[in-house]
């Protein structure tokens, strides 16, 4: 077991991608996320997961709970807006009826769970029923009205058009359905994120079973941190079946510096801000929720 | 991680590293010897449905457990044959009080002189939950009418809020009070780290209301929309749009389990994170058939 203050803990990292080619085609990295609930699910290991599917507006994720390939294969790509995960957590074991619940979210998500398990208020059967949890890096979200802004303003394309959004290289990234491709700089879209991503001290998802993002592998690839015990066995076996091709995180390019560079801006940064919280006003300080 | 080390011993295992113990999980348990120092456990029933209670035993096993090894379940009027309150270690009390009955209002002073632990078992007892709504006007006391939360009237040291609070957490507080009370002093600390929130809570004031999460975590610019208020809601007041939450106040019945799930009410960085290995401490002391007799 590793622990690193920024990475949190973990059995191992690995760059992967997924050998699935239909998982591929709309995934927004290497299909990692897709492709270990599908499996999950095929194996039995779990009965069904909460996936942030699509909305009624474009763009605009909704969870939802997919029993069938066919469901997880919706939650494919990032929607760079809130989708909330946990909404249904406990209506997974009920209404759906599921006893191995799957959970994908970004990190906040995760630490809800885990939250949920620990201290169990009003979330009966969540404890024992949560099988697996793929915990995604996530470094700010936004509301849908701000990705609004950020694509139709900013980058002057309608969210209708769009094939695809992603954040990498200092940009964001917008392509279209017709082949266009819009950037604007990460400084345009910082006064759009949801203010409370700024007191956020999780960057690759500490407390998931199995974390993942783009961030440290190439294009196309996803850098992967199996942590638990249950993540480990799912890993090893989805890995040994085929469902993956993986590289050494020390092989690939940039690989862990630059994670650990961007996990630590982050930190460090809203580390800061929970520190400013405390003067915020005339002897009157915001709220610390980790005090 | 020593911390949890020597949880495991406690629970009769060697001390080990956490890993360690958990991979020899299924041989470690085998030398379970658990300390025969019980702790006295009461249910003290003031204005509740009894469901409470039934979330308690909802634990079965694991009850039997906790009885054999860990608690006597010395007072309970549905359960247990025992008229007047004895001294306890910890009193689970479920039900607001109503001020208009002189019996319940003894009875909660009587439970708060007689108990080190305090803990309002519930909703009801946390925040007035459903009570709250009481006009009085009812058969055949129609002149009780008012119920307070256990909070107004003497001093909680721990809350489980919940309508009805999950078994698993009064399971996870009965395993962490025990630890607290018979512990060593380093299964002490994490029982202390454990509880603290839950003590927090207790301090932070008797109502429960949606409101909380406008005031306290919305209006406060901690909200990340992960939805968990809504899933914790026991009557579905809550849906999220545009990823924010919102309540259908007049749905709301005061329970506050809502602010207590949500993970921007309180988050222990020095404890949730290790949820794997508490979860395998509390999983390991309440193991079925391992009992010393
Ligand atoms: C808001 C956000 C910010 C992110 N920031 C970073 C970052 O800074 N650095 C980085 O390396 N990676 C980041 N990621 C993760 C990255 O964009 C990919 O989602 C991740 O690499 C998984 O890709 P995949 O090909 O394995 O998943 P896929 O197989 O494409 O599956 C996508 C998975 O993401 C989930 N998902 C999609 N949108 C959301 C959402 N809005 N909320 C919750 N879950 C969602 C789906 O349920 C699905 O399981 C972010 C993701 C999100 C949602
Ligand atoms: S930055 Fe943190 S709080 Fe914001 S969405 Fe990502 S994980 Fe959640
Ligand atoms: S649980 Fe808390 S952080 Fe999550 S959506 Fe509700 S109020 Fe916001
Ligand atoms: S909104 Fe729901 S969970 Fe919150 S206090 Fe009201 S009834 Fe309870």
């Amino acid at each position: 077991m590793i622990e690193d203050p920024y990475f949190g803990k973990y059995i191992s990292c690995v760059s992967a991608r997924s050998t699935d080619r239909e998982i591929l085609k709309k995934a927004q990295d290497g299909g990692i996320a897709t492709t270990l609930m599908v499996f999950a699910l095929e194996e039995g290991m779990i009965d069904g997961t909460i996936v942030a599917g699509e909305g009624d507006r474009p763009w605009e994720p909704e969870p939802i709970v997919a029993m069938t390939r066919e469901d997880i294969l919706k939650g494919r790509g990032t929607k760079y807006s809130i989708s909330p995960q946990i909404s249904w957590l406990k209506e997974a074991t009920r209404s759906f009826g599921l006893d191995k619940v799957g959970v994908t979210g970004v990190c906040c998500q995760i630490q809800a769970v885990r939250k949920a398990q620990l201290y169990p208020i009003n979330m009966r059967d969540v404890p024992g029923k949560v099988a697996f949890t793929v915990g995604l890096f996530c470094m700010e979200n936004f509301p849908y009205k701000s990705l609004q802004s950020i694509v139709e303003d900013h980058a002057a394309q309608s969210l209708g058009s769009v094939k695809r959004m992603d954040i990498t290289k200092g940009k964001f990234w917008v392509y279209t359905e017709r082949g266009d491709v819009a950037t604007l700089p990460l400084k345009a879209t910082h006064k759009y994120e949801q203010p409370g991503c700024h007191v956020c001290l999780d960057y690759v998802s500490n407390l998931a079973d199995i974390s993942t993002g783009s961030v440290g592998s190439p294009d196309g690839w996803s850098t992967v941190f199996i942590r638990t015990k249950k993540g480990n066995e799912i890993w090893s076996k989805a890995v040994a079946a085929g469902m993956f091709e993986t590289k050494p995180i020390e092989e690939v390019k940039p690989g862990l510096d630059l994670l650990r560079k961007i996990a630590k801006e982050k930190i460090d940064k809203n580390q800061k801000t929970i520190e400013e919280r405390k003067t915020f006003g005339v002897n009157k300080a915001l709220r610390n929720p980790y005090a | 991680m020593g911390l949890l080390n020597s949880t495991n011993k406690t629970m009769g295992r060697k001390a080990k590293p956490a890993h360690v113990v958990m991979e020899k999980k299924m041989e470690a348990t085998k030398e379970i010897k658990p300390v025969t120092n019980k702790i006295k456990i009461g249910h003290v029933h003031m204005s509740g449905c009894t469901g409470c209670l039934v979330s308690l035993a909802d634990n079965s096993m694991g009850l039997i457990k906790i009885l054999d090894d860990y608690a006597d379940l010395v007072y309970c009027l549905t359960l247990a044959d025992v008229r007047n309150i004895p001294e306890m270690d910890v009193a689970l009390v479920e039900g607001s009080v109503c001020i208009q009955d002189k019996g319940s209002v003894e009875d909660i002073k009587e439970t708060r002189k007689k108990s080190k632990i305090v803990v309002a078992l519930g909703s009801c007892a946390s925040y007035g939950n459903i009570t709250r709504f009481s006009r009085g006007g009812q058969h055949n006391q129609p002149q009780h009418e008012s119920f307070l939360p256990i909070g107004d009237i003497i001093d909680v040291d721990v809350y489980i809020p919940g309508c009805p609070p999950s078994p698993e957490l009064i399971r996870n507080v009965a395993v962490m009070a025990y630890l607290l009370l018979e512990g060593d002093e380093d299964q002490k600390v994490l029982a202390g780290k454990y509880l603290k929130p839950l003590m927090d809570l207790a301090k932070r004031g008797t109502t429960g209301c949606f409101c909380d999460l406008m005031n306290d975590v919305i209006n406060q610019g901690l909200c990340m929309g992960c939805g968990t208020c809504a899933a914790s809601c026991p009557v579905r007041a809550i849906t999220l749009e545009f990823g924010k939450p919102q309540g259908e106040r007049d749905l709301c019945v005061k329970c506050g389990s809502c602010y207590g799930a949500c993970p921007r009410s309180f988050f222990n960085l020095d404890v949730i994170p290790e949820f794997e290995s508490i979860s395998e401490i509390i999983a390991g002391a309440l193991k079925e058939g391992e009992s010393d007799d």
